[in-house]
């Protein structure tokens, strides 16, 4: 009992990972109807970028904020660059890029940054086990930072103007434009806001996976089935869906399939979603009346 | 009456596909202008024509500044509001999402005042004001719509069929909203009819579009009693 307890407590640790990611890749989705397959890479680059602001000095919280800064301009400078001239691009070649985008960031992070797995710090006292040594200080650390900017960025598109706009230009850029706003600047914002929270993830991941090129390849793999079974067009069902994935892949890791074949419960949960129910659990059903 | 809008030789294309060719009109200000034409004639290219939604060359002015070229959120942002074919209602938002953003380039203080406004033409929106826009009828979308537009504040007001697809009963009720809209807040409109009828009883000015020419122009009356409008457009 305690031992399920134990591994359900973990698994949502995990999942607010996923979740993270999987909102990201949600965001990108809602405006392009691609998943950006480079998301995890992005956020493995923003990570050494972390990393190395730290090794050079900065206190932990001034690396993490300075991350956050720069992922935000990374993003929406590839929007800028490489995903607005693509706009109206067949689907075969806007896939095409967003894998190149991942094997750019890859090689280029492994290049300035070597293959070398590194340790990542935690701003998070390290040894005093909490809630009975259910939960390490850094895994409840993490959990809050995450929930905090899931939270914030809920507020932000529920509550304020240039939320509201940025959801209103991912779902219809025409009338967007007719009622004055920028559609382009919000993409840019978008991909931006999505490159943070893939930051935070990966800041916050990398102290416990340690830090690699490839560090988020399983993740967002994790995210993406957690998108999948939340439903790839709902930002509030692809964060359920992120934690429901964590617990999953732990549960069914110390129960049925064994720590080896962890993985391949994403994929499991990939295909059973896609032909079960495409839309996910909470996917969005549009209601319209003509 | 001064003029607020006039396109001078106006042209317009899909790709390579021509669709406008060189047309002239005018629209005056606190007036009610209607554009009307068959199937496939061109009308509603012309209204993206003057909110740069389509590639055109020749002239159109507005409020004494050329707008041909601008890009389509700047023009709104001069103060041209679109209510666009099809309405473009965003279906996923709730009604006050919808009314907030027609508000998006005012001050929030001033959305307060102006929705009032809208909820004295539009009461039944109010009642709405929580419901994904999507659920909504048809008539309902388009008076959503018309609020969304005249939440902009704007000088002029681009319609596009505000009667298509809906119930006799509620075309007639848009309409006399329409005309009070005008009377009431001195809101220049251009309205893109098939319903002649119903377009030509609201406006003061009237042109005639054929496969992309401009062939007929004057005052709506002069446009109702000519035979060959009637013939072809007003069915009797
Ligand atoms: N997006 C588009 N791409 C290519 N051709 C188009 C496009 N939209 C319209 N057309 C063509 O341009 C011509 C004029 O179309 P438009 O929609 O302006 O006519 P309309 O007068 O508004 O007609 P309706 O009464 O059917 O709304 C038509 O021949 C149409 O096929
Ligand atoms: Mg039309």
């Amino acid at each position: 009992m305690i031992g399920l307890l134990h591994q359900i407590l973990s698994g949502l640790v995990t999942g607010g990972i996923y979740a993270s990611v999987a909102l990201a890749l949600v965001m990108i989705y809602q405006s392009t109807h691609h998943v950006n397959f480079a998301q995890g890479e992005m956020a493995t680059f923003s990570t050494y970028i972390a990393l190395a602001l730290i090794e050079a000095g900065l206190p932990y919280w001034g690396a993490f904020l300075a991350t956050v800064v720069i992922s935000f301009v990374m993003g929406a400078v590839i929007q800028i660059v490489l995903m607005r001239p693509m706009a109206n691009a067949p689907v075969l070649s806007s896939v095409g890029v967003f894998i190149g985008l991942l094997l750019v960031f890859n090689s280029v992070t492994g290049w300035i940054f070597s293959y070398t797995i590194k340790s990542f710090p935690s701003p998070f006292e390290a040894s005093r086990p909490l809630l009975g040594g259910f939960l390490s200080p850094h895994e409840l650390g993490a959990t809050v930072v995450t929930l905090v900017v899931l939270a914030a960025v809920y507020l932000f598109f529920r509550h304020t103007k240039l939320g509201l706009a940025m959801r209103a230009a991912a779902f219809n850029p025409v009338s967007s434009r007719l009622v004055g706003i920028r559609v382009g600047h919000m993409l840019a914002l978008g991909w931006g806001l999505a490159a943070t929270l893939g930051a935070v993830a990966g800041m916050m991941v990398a102290p416990v996976v340690f830090l690699d090129p490839n560090m988020m390849a399983g993740i967002l793999l994790y995210a993406f089935a957690g998108a999948l079974l939340g439903g790839i067009d709902n930002p509030a069902g692809a964060v359920i869906g992120g934690f429901a994935v964590g617990v999953i892949e732990n549960l069914g890791g110390a129960y049925v399939v064994g720590t080896e074949l962890k993985l391949s419960l994403a994929l499991f949960t990939i295909v059973a979603v896609l032909v079960f129910r495409p839309n996910g659990l909470f996917g969005r059903v549009l209601v319209t009346r003509v | 009456m001064p003029k607020l809008l006039e396109a001078i030789g106006l042209h317009a294309a899909y790709g390579a596909s021509k669709v406008l060719h060189g047309i002239d009109f005018l629209v005056e200000e606190g007036g009610v202008t209607c554009l009307l034409g068959a199937n496939g004639a061109g009308k509603t290219t012309t209204l993206r024509a003057i909110s740069g939604m389509v590639r055109t060359s020749g002239e159109i002015h507005f409020a004494g500044a050329r707008i041909d070229g601008r890009a389509t959120e700047d023009i709104a942002r001069a103060g041209i509001a679109h209510v666009p074919d099809g309405r473009g209602t965003f279906m996923e938002l709730t009604v006050e999402e919808n009314l907030r953003l027609g508000a998006y380039t005012r001050p929030d203080r001033a959305f307060r005042e102006d929705l009032a406004h809208v909820f004295d033409y539009f009461p039944r929106l109010q009642q709405r004001l929580h419901q994904q826009a999507g659920t909504l009828s048809g008539g309902e979308q388009q008076m959503l719509a018309i609020g969304r537009a005249l939440l902009l504040r704007p000088r002029l007001l681009l319609l596009d069929e505000p009667s298509f697809g809906l119930a006799p009963l509620i075309v007639e009720e848009v309409f006399d909203i329409l005309h009070r809209i005008n009377r009431e807040q001195r809101m220049s409109i251009l309205v893109v009819e098939q319903n002649a009828n119903l377009a030509l009883a609201i406006s003061e000015r009237a042109y005639l579009l054929e496969t992309g020419r401009m062939v007929m122009a004057g005052s709506a009356a002069d446009l109702a009693s000519n035979e060959a409008v009637r013939r072809s457009y007003l069915g009797f």
